[in-house]
């Protein structure tokens, strides 16, 4: 399993080297966000150094560099989740921006009392909140697809809760809390023969798994770019041409029009009718540049990767007899959410931290999720291709410690 | 002692494994709900008070050895107190947990409280330890935080 160079790609990531309470960093927490190489750092230090100007209205040199340099970054995330078209690419600040607007512009303008949404139970806060806001305002029904105790999706409960009343299945492609990686084609392909309008969160997936929106056939998907080894306060909202083409503007003000006056205002074309304001140049541009970093590893090498890191903690962690892993779907990204025997994991945090372990612990913003399986938290640990072997090694060991001192 | 083992003493490991005035008083005539979102947790707090002195409280709900220690320790200091005197203790543990201040050391209860004098170099841990204490100034106020409500 050696055809990552796991040391030059560590080198390309100054956050690694750092030393938290004497003890060298082990990251896993990149379900939160992920480290940033230096081709991004630099993206950004070099915009801001030799190029900064605001975008789309300069006549001047370094208006028309920055703007040149922004739509090839919109036109890299075209091609890396193989969109038609790049008006089909709105930069937001970041997935749970992109979702609420899909609810704002689509949901407000085209759902009527008595429609029904459907999302499950592994959902994202940022693609439940949104929709429960909306239904209360238009009377909605919010339908939930159950799962199992495994973490996977009741596939026969959801054929029988689709009906000529779905109007949206909103889905999450990977669970940030579960790892569960859910079965978003054939969902897709159900929704579009009831004729609803189907929404992926591709949060957690876009830096694992390749996405092929056309493929797919998705009417909408989200992500964000600092769990893409991007900037944060970036991110994605892809949907089909025509969808986005009738929908109303999410926010107004500068860029977004064509002319105004204090009788009429005509908006901007797509993808800029939904890009109000002087953007996060900076960081969008930067995005660019972590995509031509991952796609220079490949996603194929990387999802084998983090398979393999996935397979080891597995087995690793299931050696603690005091500890359980929530979340056993078949079908897995690299997380590893666990609860240990009368150690709560906000404790089992800060001593992990103690050791140099960052960690997730907490609902993960997936309450329901935490509901479901009747625990208040986990402790979650999610890996990406530049963690070892080693750092899984360090927390199986700090977790006995910690199992230890509560003893 | 480092930092760590400071946070996690052994009269708290103790109020974590063995909570005093742990469940419900039914029925109570104050009684709040706290909540933490940076862990999810949930404490109960139900009292009874009579002529302004606290009677009888008690907690439930599930949390980190911080707040379940402080939640513990908390009932032990406020029960038989008045209202006002739960308030003045309240300020104290907070003074202690935020910046380790005692303006008296003087006293039983912040002796025992002063445990929790580790905290401060925790800073995302300062709302565990404060959670318990800030319910029950809700519990006694009779305030309670707001949610949507689907139904």
């Amino acid at each position: 399993m050696n055809k990552l160079d796991i040391d030059k790609i560590r080198n390309d990531f100054p956050t690694l080297s750092e030393v938290v309470n004497n003890k060298p960093l082990v990251y896993l927490d990149n379900a939160a966000t992920t480290q940033k190489p230096r081709a991004v750092i630099e993206a950004i230090e070099n915009y801001y150094r030799h190029y900064n100007s605001n975008i789309h209205r300069g006549v001047h040199a370094l208006s028309q560099k920055s703007t040149e340099a922004y739509e090839n970054s919109r036109e890299k995330i075209r091609q890396f989740i193989n969109a038609q078209k790049i008006e089909e690419i709105i930069f937001t600040r970041g997935a749970t921006e992109a979702l609420n607007l899909i609810v704002s512009s689509y949901g407000r303008q085209f759902l009527k009392a008595g429609d029904e949404v459907l999302i499950s139970n592994m959902e994202h806060h940022a693609n439940i909140v949104p929709w429960q806001l909306l239904a209360q305002e238009k009377d909605l029904k919010l339908r939930v697809i159950p799962i199992n105790d495994n973490g996977e999706l009741i596939l026969e409960d959801f054929d029988k809760m689709l009906n000529e009343k779905t109007k949206i299945v909103s889905l999450v492609h990977i669970s940030n809390t579960l790892g569960t990686i859910n079965p978003i084609q054939y969902v897709i392909n159900k929704a579009k023969e009831i004729g609803a309008i189907t929404i992926i969160d591709a949060a957690q997936s876009i830096q694992h798994k390749v996405i092929d929106v056309q493929k797919l056939d998705c009417d909408f998907l989200v992500f964000s770019g600092h769990k893409l080894y991007g900037p944060t306060g970036t991110g994605i909202l892809y949907g089909k041409y025509d969808l986005l083409d009738k929908m109303p503007p999410y926010q107004s003000g500068g860029d977004m029009i064509k002319s105004v006056s204090f009788e009429r205002t005509l908006f901007n074309d797509l993808p800029h009718k939904f890009e109000a304001g002087t953007p996060h140049i900076a960081g969008n541009i930067a995005l660019g540049y972590a995509i031509d970093y991952i796609q220079s590893i490949t996603l194929e090498a990387i999802d084998e990767y983090e398979n393999y890191l996935l397979d080891y903690a597995t087995n690793k962690l299931s050696e603690i007899d005091e500890l359980k892993i929530i979340g056993t779907a078949k079908n897995k990204a690299s997380v590893v959410s666990f609860v240990i025997n009368n150690v709560h994991p906000h404790d089992i945090g800060t001593l992990l931290d103690a050791d140099g372990i960052a960690v997730r612990t907490g609902h993960h913003c997936t309450e329901p999720i935490m509901k479901r399986f009747g625990i208040p938290a986990t402790s979650r640990a999610s890996f990406s291709f530049y963690n070892t072997i080693d750092e899984i090694n360090v927390l199986y060991n700090s977790i006995l410690k910690i199992i230890k001192i509560f003893k | 002692m480092n930092e760590i083992q400071e946070l996690y003493q052994q009269v708290i490991l103790d109020h974590n494994k063995n909570p005093r005035n742990f469940g419900k008083i039914a029925p109570a005539t104050n009684e709040a709900e706290g909540y933490n979102p940076l862990c999810g947790d949930r404490i109960d707090i139900t009292a009874n008070i009579e002529n302004n002195i606290i009677k009888e409280l008690k907690f439930n709900g599930s949390g980190c050895a911080i707040s379940k220690s402080s939640a513990s320790i908390m009932t032990t200091l406020v029960v038989g107190k008045t209202i006002e005197e739960a308030k003045e203790l309240f300020d104290e543990f907070h003074k202690i947990v935020t910046a380790g201040i005692r303006d008296r050391v003087d006293t039983l209860e912040i002796g025992k409280m002063a445990v929790f004098a580790g905290v401060r170099e925790f800073p995302s841990r300062v709302k565990c330890a404060s959670l318990a204490w800030h319910t029950m100034i809700n519990a006694i106020e009779k305030k309670q935080e707001k949610e949507i409500n689907m139904n």
